[in-house]
């Protein structure tokens, strides 16, 4: 029997997210040779329209009905899986906030390898799959192997591979709802608390400066505003400038922030970790400017500049000034 | 409340360069600067902040060699009460799993109500919080940026999900939490506090005293090489003096529409 490669697919208002795409193009990366099964997994109307987009793309998808799982907590999809997968499944899940919350949990209860945060697959030896991670936030590189015989669990990053748009699997639809057991568990589902709007909504911003930990002190943004206002810009900034409370959390761009897509993005002091860079859309003309000529945003700006931006700010400030 | 923090002894990244090795088989090691995984230290503050709130204690353990009893100490400089260190010959080659294996058995060694750890380390794996949690059978919740004490069996936790909303959720203790960034502010460890914890002893737990076989920590995941990731085209880099740079860039600018009149 050929090996089964389930892929998870998140949904939101009956639409799977752009991972339902890119996992059947890492599924069969992964696995030239297997079944791919699209997993969808919730309750009603929703589940359905998502069940049938899923469909689309892959010849086979199970789905999960319950009402319990009207809201998709993590405890309660992993006990839903468990019951529903084949312990030697493979099962691909997104590395973001859901799958984090999701997968280690699942990898123990199916007694299963766990391989996180993979960007790609590098081969399939008989048994033994070697996947490319990486590690300090993306400085390196490495090859992990593990035996995949008794199944895996493993999380994809979201965009590491190209979606698969070709849309026309016309799957059947499995219905697995009966083969669930009790989901009851220690964690309850109340509320989401919907991020406050600051005074610059920089989802419409089309220049952004954007600052990271390299500005080094809350000071020192004094020079990025100085910047940002010669150039007509909006101040943006990354995670770890949220975090230490210098600018508000409706400035900070990246996943667990704000998405925006600009005409320019100038990234000042700011590494290029793929949480951040999964906050920017469309195809900025993206300038980098970083002290550490190896930052990963090297590898996706248009334009890099290594230098201080203590330094080199100012004096680009005043250059904007001058040629106005 | 008793709180247990899982932290981490990790290379500094905001330090150091991380270099590959000349046979690509770890990073260069030699001149790093090691600290504690950031993370971890919100974790602690929060526990510490939790305990301040609500009494009890905090204990820090750590799996790794004798060197890691540093990050012990500078957690317990910051306010956890005890330190144990995890350490045995058969936990060098762990993987995440093994990881949570070996703190597993420490946390069964004891009494806790709550156990944090750090949402990710150096490798960006994330793994640990939630394979104990499933090991233990206790909930858990991941990248957890509030917590609110609502009795000694619930909590009221909050959690950062995507476009800077949070999902609010009830929990039962005991329970397992990874804690992100930003869910407080990191007190400032001074040379006296760490001098006050300098002489305290640390237990340290091998494989025998956990009732471990070495075997259950053999790692599944095995790391192959280490390599400096393909650039791709990456970024037309600009060199030359800062004035050149700069006209360079104007222009660019300038074409792009970066710089609106």
């Amino acid at each position: 029997m050929s090996r089964q490669v389930f892929a998870y697919i998140i949904h939101k208002n009956g639409k799977p997210d752009d991972t339902a795409l890119e996992f059947a193009t890492a599924a069969r990366k992964l696995d030239p040779n297997a079944e791919v099964i699209g997993v969808v997994v919730g309750s009603g109307a929703d589940l359905e329209a998502a069940a049938g987009e899923a469909a689309k793309s892959y010849t086979s998808v199970w789905k999960i009905d319950n009402a319990a799982l009207a809201y998709p907590l993590a405890d309660g999809v992993r006990k839903a899986l468990t019951s529903v997968l084949p312990r030697e499944a493979v099962v691909l899940i997104p590395h973001e906030h859901f799958g984090l919350d999701l997968a280690p949990g699942l990898a123990v209860k199916l007694d299963s390898p766990y391989l996180p945060d993979v960007v790609d697959f590098a081969g399939l030896d008989g048994d033994t799959l070697t996947a490319v991670r990486q590690e300090f936030s993306g400085m390196v590189s490495t090859h992990v192997a593990c035996d995949i015989a008794a199944g895996a669990v493993i999380t994809v990053r979201p965009g590491a591979f190209a979606p698969d748009e070709s849309a026309a699997a016309g799957g059947t639809i499995t219905d697995k709802s009966g083969d669930v057991g009790d989901l009851a568990a220690g964690r309850r589902y109340l509320e989401t608390l919907v991020a406050e709007v600051g005074d610059v909504d920089i989802t419409k911003s089309e220049i952004l400066v954007s600052v990271g930990r390299g500005i080094e002190d809350q000071d020192n943004l004094e020079i990025v505003n100085d910047l940002a206002r010669a150039m007509g810009a909006d101040v943006s900034c990354s995670r770890p400038i949220v975090d230490a409370k210098w600018l508000e959390k409706s400035r900070q761009v990246g996943t667990s922030g704000q998405t925006v897509s600009p005409k320019v993005y100038l990234a000042c002091g700011i590494s290029g970790s793929f949480q951040h860079m999964g906050g920017i859309k469309g195809a900025p003309f993206i300038v980098a400017v970083n002290k550490n000529p190896k930052a990963p945003i090297f590898q996706v700006a248009d334009v890099g500049i290594v230098a201080d931006i203590l330094e080199f700010l100012p004096e680009l400030t005043e250059a904007v000034e001058k040629n106005r | 409340m008793d709180i247990l923090v899982c932290v981490k002894r990790v290379p500094d990244t905001s330090e150091n360069e991380i270099q590959v090795n000349g046979k690509g088989t770890d990073i260069e090691r030699d001149d790093l600067v090691y600290s504690v995984n950031e993370w971890d230290n919100y974790a602690v503050e929060e526990a510490i902040q939790i305990r301040d709130r609500v009494g009890g204690t905090v204990t820090v353990v750590t799996v790794g060699d004798d060197e890691s009893e540093e990050v012990l100490r500078r957690e317990m400089a910051m306010g956890a009460d005890n330190g144990i260190l995890l350490s045995d010959p058969a936990f060098e080659s762990a993987d995440g799993r093994g990881i949570a294996t070996i703190l597993k058995a420490a946390v069964e060694k004891g009494r806790y109500d709550l156990i944090l750890t750090g949402a990710q380390a150096d490798d960006g794996a994330g793994q640990v919080g939630g394979m104990l949690a499933a090991m233990l059978d206790v909930p858990y919740a991941s990248l957890v940026n509030v917590i609110e004490i609502l009795d000694d069996k619930k909590i009221k936790v909050g959690r950062e999900i995507a476009g800077g909303n949070q999902e609010m959720n009830e929990m039962t203790l005991p329970c397992v939490l990874s804690i992100q960034t930003g869910i407080n502010e990191p007190r400032y460890v001074g040379i006296r506090g760490i001098r006050k914890v300098a002489s305290v002893e640390i237990p340290t737990m091998g494989a025998g005293d956990l009732g471990l076989d070495p075997a259950a920590v053999a790692p599944k995941v095995k790391r192959l090489d280490y390599f400096v990731p393909d650039m791709g085209e990456g970024a037309e880099m600009l060199t030359g003096s800062t004035e050149e740079i700069i006209e360079k860039l104007m222009e660019l600018l300038k074409a792009k529409g970066g710089i609106k009149s």
